[in-house]
């Protein structure tokens, strides 16, 4: 079983690294969101280092939404879907390996890249490291609930709005938590309370969303 | 005393009850029975959008009937989706072949769905299809007749007793064509099940074979 689980997830790592403008799309697009409000906002290091936390969390959490759109898509329209619903494993275990590899390609990148953007925003480099934290037990969580969101609307021919109202409400908790780690760790204050939340987020996230995805994937291949 | 065989009494390996099946508002077929021993084979046959493939992907549990049932071995499909998994080879009209991978990779992935292979055996299936000197290219680069060959080296690999396919004959060439009736015979002289949607008339053909026209039922 977990022979199965291994060898899904270095399909997965195969396929995308042979699209490698599919890996590159959200990242460009993070680092243009970032790169553009210095110069819509105004210089003034004050200002922007104060709307760095929102901003950082925001052009993240759009970046993951953006990636997560056609996670399932491909593997709906070539029959692959169907091969893993007939196959004896466990669905969540399948998709569970899918939803890993797509964040260890997207969700991590960014997670590393946003040191550099943060730095372009004027945050303090003594934040680094919540940021860091925040976004490493954060993306998880929005991959996992965007793939339920991806699971439901595979199906359908233009899902791409219908996603993007469904999932939304369900980031807010993490968007909030996430900013309010920055925050307060700009203002000198323990962070400890934002990413525990934030841990147990990722924790019910892991072990829950398998199964939502898994449902949804076979109702849409049911369909 | 009577002996005990003779009060067990033998259920077919997949059978349907008073299958219907509804899509968009239309009801394509109800009141279907079938049944399926070891050995048998079936073809179903009609004209476009009478409910073939729905009716194929209904017995391999892809789909809910809208009434009726399929039973594995006398019991409702429903409760027994992990025995249906271990005893079917499911081929779609998408076969679930990715573009971006060779055909050794998407056969190494798609067997271990089900029974994990070793190189051999699958540089073997693919040269039983003829596809001898194609293992390492990329699948997106063959031809549509090529492809089709790729997802049907896992024929040779399974040993799934139930081939439930849809329409596999297509795109595939005369000497193709012949090849895959072959196969399909001896797998079931050996004791397996098929069920194929195709519009094509099959020549070679075993004695158990038999046809369903969704469209004489629907007139």
């Amino acid at each position: 079983m977990s022979n199965v689980f291994t060898l899904l997830l270095s399909r997965e790592a195969r396929l995308l690294c042979r699209r490698p403008a599919e890996l590159a799309n959200p990242l460009v697009f993070f680092a243009i969101v970032i790169a553009l409000f210095p110069l819509a906002v105004g210089p003034e290091s004050e200002q922007l280092r104060n709307l760095s936390p929102g901003l950082l969390w925001v052009a993240a959490l759009l970046a993951v939404l953006l990636s997560l759109d056609g996670l399932f898509r491909s593997d709906f329209e070539d029959g692959s879907l169907e091969q893993w619903v007939v196959s004896p494993h466990p669905l969540p275990l399948l998709v569970l390996a899918k939803v890993l590899a797509h964040w260890l390609f997207s969700g991590l990148s960014l997670v590393l890249l946003s040191p550099l953007l943060a730095l372009m925003l004027g945050l303090p480099a003594d934040c680094l490291p919540e940021l860091l934290l925040s976004l490493l037990l954060g993306t998880p969580v929005l991959s996992l609930l965007g793939a339920v969101g991806a699971a439901l609307t595979v199906g359908l021919k233009r899902g791409g709005l219908l996603f993007a109202l469904l999932i939304l409400p369900l980031y807010i908790p993490v968007l909030i938590l996430g900013t309010g780690t920055l925050q307060a760790a700009l203002q000198g204050l323990p962070t400890a309370g934002y990413l525990l939340w934030m841990a147990s987020l990722t924790a019910l996230a892991a072990t829950l969303s398998p199964f939502a995805i898994a449902a949804g994937l076979t109702i849409s291949v049911g369909e | 005393m009577q002996p005990m065989d003779s009060l067990i009494v033998t259920n077919p390996f997949l059978e349907a009850v008073a299958l219907a099946c509804e899509r968009d508002w239309r009801m394509l077929f109800d009141g279907l029975d079938l049944s399926l021993s070891p050995g048998d084979m079936l073809q179903v046959v009609g004209p476009n959008g009478s409910g073939k493939t729905s009716l194929l992907r209904l017995l391999a549990g892809l789909m809910q009937p809208t009434a009726g049932e399929v039973r594995l071995k006398g019991r409702s499909l429903e409760r027994q989706r992990g025995e249906l998994a271990r005893h079917l080879l499911w081929i779609g009209h998408a076969a679930g072949i990715k573009g971006l991978l060779t055909a050794e990779e998407n056969l190494t992935w798609l067997c271990a769905l089900h029974r994990p292979a070793g190189r051999d055996e699958i540089w073997q299936s693919l040269a039983s299809v003829g596809l001898r000197g194609f293992e390492d290219v990329p699948c997106h680069t063959l031809s549509a007749g090529q492809q089709r060959r790729v997802a049907l080296a896992r024929l040779y690999l399974d040993p799934a007793p139930l081939w439930i396919l849809d329409e596999p004959f297509t795109a595939l060439d005369k000497s193709g064509v012949a090849q895959l009736e072959k196969h399909l015979r001896e797998h079931c002289e050996r004791g397996g099940m098929v069920v194929l949607t195709t519009h094509h008339h099959l020549f070679d053909k075993p004695e158990t074979f038999r046809e369903l026209d969704l469209g004489q039922r629907a007139a």
